[in-house]
């Protein structure tokens, strides 16, 4: 089954992308994603701009609001997602637990939904 | 009363309750063999000396207040949830039970008795552990479940089902015989040895709650070495943990650098926990009767030696090493086997031990993929050991040892 890996970031975490392809950080972000390439869990991912690039939309009674910034107003935002093939919530603890997202961020682990997006439903 | 009282108050509970908690639940379901009951009963009893004590003083017994309070909610319990003939002998047990006044420091039969039923071959061998630090220490599912890296609603559904187990399944509360001790005993020293490696393993040196875990194992097998005397491998156990525990302040740097063991500042070792440890392993020696932990525990006591020698037997450690894959060839094992082969007789012989091992066991295990990149770097096979240190790194849990690998990787 399939799971999906939800990055959050704290702004801390955010500013760290701008370091030097050599940075120690980042090479740890790489090593994790050949870690789940060699393993066979891969499936895809990809991850997403700054919060601040963030536009939010809702219609309420016909009238369309926009508001700038992402939808919760919390420290820690989403910055990204994996998505794995795997057997278990159990492996995909151990894979969360790895990340390297995990040690300062956190890492929500959500099933994917493929019945939901058969009838339809969200993406 | 006034806030200092109260705080005092206050810090005598936290204290009675960590230092009793598994002998009064011990004490209360060796009687109904109902742990979960146990456990409500002398939560209930705790919720009332937080409201009793500040008002009317700490008792002079505490632990005796907690026993007999929680025992009368027990006795309640039973009635209101069974049929009244079929409790009545344990109802009569309870009642007859007094407290004794020295009960405190008593010997821990009945704590022995619960380790026995949490480890016991009829309960799933996974459970060993969470159910000993639940009933035991008496810590939370949430936290077990951290530790043991699953869901707290699923390790909480999973205790429950363990502890019906216990109380409808006929699993008795009896330290077993001498013959069935030996088997009996090592799944208790397996579970107790988890324990230990959780409370090691939980950012090491950094959290308080880690330490906490292996100081309570390190307690439970001194229980047992005064218990069961003249068990060899208890006495190996406990020597194996001391070394271990002995190495704590030395693991990280000051700036919070993981440091491998070969490279620790032998100064920064504890000299009472290795004489201790060395203790109990030539205890344990002379009864003859080698094992796992006392193997695991004298190659621990050969990196002891570094502290007087200024170096490292690796020759001998080879050969417990060989010892320990003939009981049983765990993949740790193996890997700290290639490794002590490859400080004895080169990288190439260690490299030739972790080929040999099973390759689709190691894919993601990480102690395997950091030894593999060590030893290709100091063959100079540098564009393979990166791809290895790749592989460790991505593997890695814990912060410190990542950045670890990284710089070695470089």
């Amino acid at each position: 089954m399939q799971f999906a890996l939800l990055i959050y970031h704290s702004p801390e975490e955010f500013d760290m992308r701008k370091k030097d392809y050599g940075d120690p950080h980042l090479g740890a972000w790489r090593a994790y994603y050949k870690a789940l390439v060699d393993a066979g869990v891969y499936v895809g991912s990809d991850a997403l701009e700054v919060p601040e690039a963030a536009t939010t939309v809702r219609l309420r009674e016909g009238k369309r609001r926009v508001q700038d910034g992402p939808f919760a107003e919390t420290k820690e935002q989403l910055a990204g997602f994996i998505v794995l093939e795997l057997p278990s919530l159990d492996s995909a603890l151990e894979w969360a637990a790895r990340c390297p997202g995990a040690s300062r961020g956190a890492v929500e682990i959500r099933p994917l939904a493929p019945e939901a997006k058969r009838r339809g439903f969200t993406g | 009363m006034n806030d200092i009282h109260q705080e005092d108050t206050q810090r005598t509970i936290e204290r009675v309750a960590r230092e009793s908690y598994g002998r009064l639940v011990a004490y209360l379901s060796v009687h109904t063999h109902d742990i979960a009951a146990a456990e409500d009963a002398l939560s209930e009893a705790l919720m009332s000396a937080l409201t009793n004590w500040p008002r009317d003083g700490v008792p002079q017994n505490p632990e005796a207040w907690l026993m007999t309070t929680a025992r009368h909610t027990i006795i309640d319990l039973i009635r209101h949830h069974r049929v009244v003939a079929e409790s009545e002998p344990t109802l009569q047990l309870l009642r007859e039970n007094t407290m004794e006044p020295g009960f405190s420091t008593q010997f821990p039969d009945d704590l022995l008795k619960l380790l026995f039923v949490c480890a016991h071959p009829a309960i799933d061998a996974t459970m060993h552990t969470p159910l000993m630090l639940q009933t035991v220490l008496g810590l939370d599912a949430a936290r077990i479940a951290g530790a043991f890296l699953i869901s707290p609603k699923t390790m909480g559904q999973r205790l429950v089902r363990a502890k019906t187990k216990i109380r409808s399944g006929g699993i008795q509360f009896e330290i077993p015989d001498r013959g069935d001790l030996p088997g009996r005993l090592d799944a208790v020293l397996e579970a107790i040895y988890a324990a230990f490696g959780i409370g090691w393993d939980d950012l090491v040196g950094v959290d308080q709650r880690g330490q906490d875990l292996a100081e309570e194992a390190i307690w439970l097998a001194r229980v047992l070495v005064q218990s069961i005397p003249g068990e060899a491998e208890v006495l190996g156990l406990l020597a194996l943990m001391l070394h271990c525990e002995a190495r704590r302040a030395a693991r990280r740097s000051h700036d919070g650098r993981y440091v491998p063991l070969s490279e620790q500042d032998p100064k920064l070792w504890s000299l009472s926990l290795i004489e201790e440890a060395e203790h109990h392993l030539a205890t344990a020696a002379k009864l003859g009767r080698p094992g796992r932990f006392q193997l695991e525990a004298a190659i621990q006591s050969i990196h002891a030696e570094r502290g007087r020698t200024g170096r490292i037997e690796w020759t001998a450690i080879v050969e417990f090493y060989e010892q320990l894959n003939r009981i049983t060839p765990t993949l740790g094992r193996q890997a700290a086997y290639a490794a002590a082969v490859g400080e004895t007789y080169g990288a190439e012989k260690g490299l030739a031990v972790l080929d040999a091992i099973d390759q689709d066991a190691v894919s993601t295990y990480q102690p395997y993929w950091a030894a593999r990149a060590h030893f290709l770097q100091r063959l100079g096979r540098t564009s393979q050991a990166s791809s290895a240190y790749d592989r460790a790194i991505g593997l890695a849990e814990d912060a410190a040892i990542r950045e670890f690998l990284i710089r070695k990787r470089g």
